[in-house]
Formats: structure tokens, C-alpha cells, sequence
């Protein structure tokens, strides 16, 4: 059977102060790229599941594992990417 | 008045609180397994401070979706009281008990030091031991306590009274020099609208002891432990969520 791959790309709000982005931002300046303005730093998660089934149902399933677990919709935005869904 | 002490793996604050609500108030209490389905027939519940799930995913995320968190919701929306301190803060946030966020502190530092708090409200059920306005000492020892919310959520919360604490200054003023972690509008505790569910990012339990140089912790359980009907009144609203 088929696997579905699904990449789910989680970064802090653009409202939201990155201590961690600003430190990579900062490090970036003694790395000689000065002119970086802003860094944000978020995480990837790649979860593969089984290609059965309804392909809008699974799509549905796969939103809400991101909004509702994978991500914080108060303080994070998230990307859904799906390879191998007809 | 018996307490429930919920242990996640990573929880280590756990003990702390089990022997301040044994050892120096004399309150009954008991260890909760995470895993646990059942809500045993307690008064209050407490989520204690650590590292549960070793903060993977977000601090708080993963312990939110335990099989007793279910049990817990169930029984705080029925008007249980529940106090989360430091990770059971950021746990009850996460699993939508209280609302917003808490963040890597602003200056990526971990603060692990006495902390000033002024107490704004005495209404709730876990400060009425306090006045308002009144200036304490508790420890705070966290990574991730910047309190954050959006504007309409911050302003639902100052104007029905839900911010029981803000980080200040020794003349009690909330100044930017006193927030230790970037927090909105220096908040370091809140509650829910009907004021059963707290959160802290403080630890009131390591200041319950003069040998540990405060004890402006005490009235935090106390103000819950004296309720005059507090037994009943708490062990009916597990059993009705439980029926």
C-alpha cells in the first residue's frame, strides 16, 4: 500500500517575539550577514501514514493533527504538506 | 479537604507539593498516575512544576493530551479547583483550561531566583487569603514563563478581574526591570472567568517553610483548604462530573 508523507512546517507568529530567531539573527551579524533583518526558528515534522481511504478525509485528519496537536494556534502558524494524496 | 497530586513523566515538583499539603498544612493527599482514567474522588488538584514529556513539542503540549487531563477538564468545568504551577501552568493553557500562552523567556535566560508578585485580586478562590494590592516573595525557577495572549484576550482578562498576579518591584510596581521573563503586561498568575482554575508560573510550594526563607506560599492552599464547606462542596463537583 501506497504511503502518504506529511511534512508539517510550524513557526512563531510574525505578533510574536522570537528569543531564539533573535539569537540566530545575531549570530548571523558575526557571521558577516549583517543585513538579515529578522529570523524566525520553528521545527518540521514529517509523520507518513497509510494511503487508504477517503483522500478529503484524510486530508481533514492531517489539518487537525496540525492545528489542533502539532501546533499552537496562539502563538504558532503552520504549513501542511502532503505528497502522495490523489 | 483531600488533594490530588497529578504526576506526569517529567513531573518534579511532585513531592514538593505532596509534603507541603501533608507535611505542613496536615491536608490529605494523594498521587495521581497520568495515566490514570478515572479522576479519584478528590477536593482540589494540583498539576506540579518539572519537565513533563521533557517539554518535546511545546512545554505542556503532550502531558495535555494524558487520559487524566480528560478526566480533570471534565471535572474543573464542573467547578473542581485546579492548580497548575510552573509546567502545570503551561499544561492547563495548552489543554485550553486557561487561556494563552507561555513562551521562551525574553531573554533566552533560565531565572531560577525569588520573585516579587503583587496580588491583584483576593476574589478567587486560591488568593482570597491574600489582600489585593499585597506584595509577595515566591521563587520562580523556568525557561519558558513569558505569559502571552492577544489583545482582546488580554483585555477579557483584565476586566473580569482574571490576573491574580503580576511580577513588581519591592514598592509594588509592575516595572520592566521587575519582569524577569517578558511576560504581557508582567503577568505571572491567572484564572479562569469563574476563578476555579489557576495558573502560576511562580512556586508558591517552595515558599510554605520559614527554613526556606518565605512562607508567602502557605495562604496559596490555604485560602482553598479552609473552605468551611470546601470538602463537600469540592468532592460533589467530581462526583457530579463523574455522574
Amino acid at each position: 500500500m501506497a504511503m502518504i508523507r506529511a511534512r508539517v512546517s510550524i513557526l512563531p507568529k510574525r505578533t510574536v517575539f522570537d528569543p531564539q530567531g533573535e539569537t540566530v539573527r545575531h549570530a548571523l551579524v558575526h557571521f558577516g550577514l549583517a543585513a538579515v533583518e529578522r529570523v524566525r526558528v520553528g521545527k518540521e515534522i514529517e509523520l507518513e501514514i497509510p494511503g487508504d481511504g477517503d483522500p478529503a478525509a484524510i486530508r481533514a485528519r492531517l489539518e487537525a493533527i496540525a492545528r489542533d496537536f502539532l501546533s499552537n494556534p496562539v502563538v504558532e502558524e503552520f504549513e501542511l504538506h502532503i505528497e502522495g494524496l490523489p | 479537604m483531600r488533594w490530588g497530586v497529578v504526576i506526569f513523566p517529567g513531573s518534579n515538583c511532585d513531592r514538593d507539593c505532596l509534603a507541603v499539603l501533608q507535611g505542613v498544612l496536615g491536608h490529605e493527599a494523594i498521587a495521581i498516575w497520568h495515566d490514570e482514567r478515572v479522576l479519584p474522588t478528590v477536593d482540589a488538584v494540583v498539576l506540579p512544576g518539572g519537565f513533563s514529556y521533557g517539554d518535546y513539542l511545546r512545554s505542556g503540549a503532550i502531558a495535555a493530551f494524558s487520559p487524566v487531563m480528560a478526566e480533570v477538564a471534565r471535572a474543573a468545568r464542573n467547578g473542581l479547583p485546579v492548580l497548575g504551577i510552573c509546567n502545570g501552568f503551561q499544561i492547563l493553557c495548552e489543554a485550553g483550561l486557561l487561556p494563552g500562552a507561555l513562551l521562551t523567556n525574553a531573554d533566552g535566560l533560565f531565572h531560577c531566583h525569588p520573585a516579587r508578585l503583587r496580588v491583584e485580586s483576593s476574589c478567587c478562590l486560591f488568593t482570597r487569603g491574600y489582600a489585593s494590592g499585597e506584595v509577595v516573595r515566591i521563587p520562580i525557577a523556568h525557561g519558558q514563563g513569558r505569559y502571552y495572549a492577544d489583545p482582546s484576550t488580554l483585555d477579557r482578562l483584565e476586566r473580569s478581574g482574571s490576573i491574580l498576579f503580576r511580577y513588581c518591584d519591592a514598592r509594588g510596581e509592575p516595572t520592566p526591570e521587575s519582569n524577569p521573563n517578558g511576560s504581557l503586561a508582567n503577568i505571572a498568575g491567572i484564572s479562569n472567568e469563574e476563578g476555579n482554575v489557576v495558573g502560576l508560573m511562580p512556586h508558591p510550594e517552595r515558599a510554605c517553610e520559614p527554613l526556606l526563607a518565605s512562607t508567602d506560599g502557605l495562604r496559596l492552599f490555604l485560602s482553598v483548604g479552609s473552605l468551611p464547606s470546601g470538602a463537600e462542596s469540592g468532592t460533589a463537583y467530581v462526583r457530579s462530573a463523574a455522574g
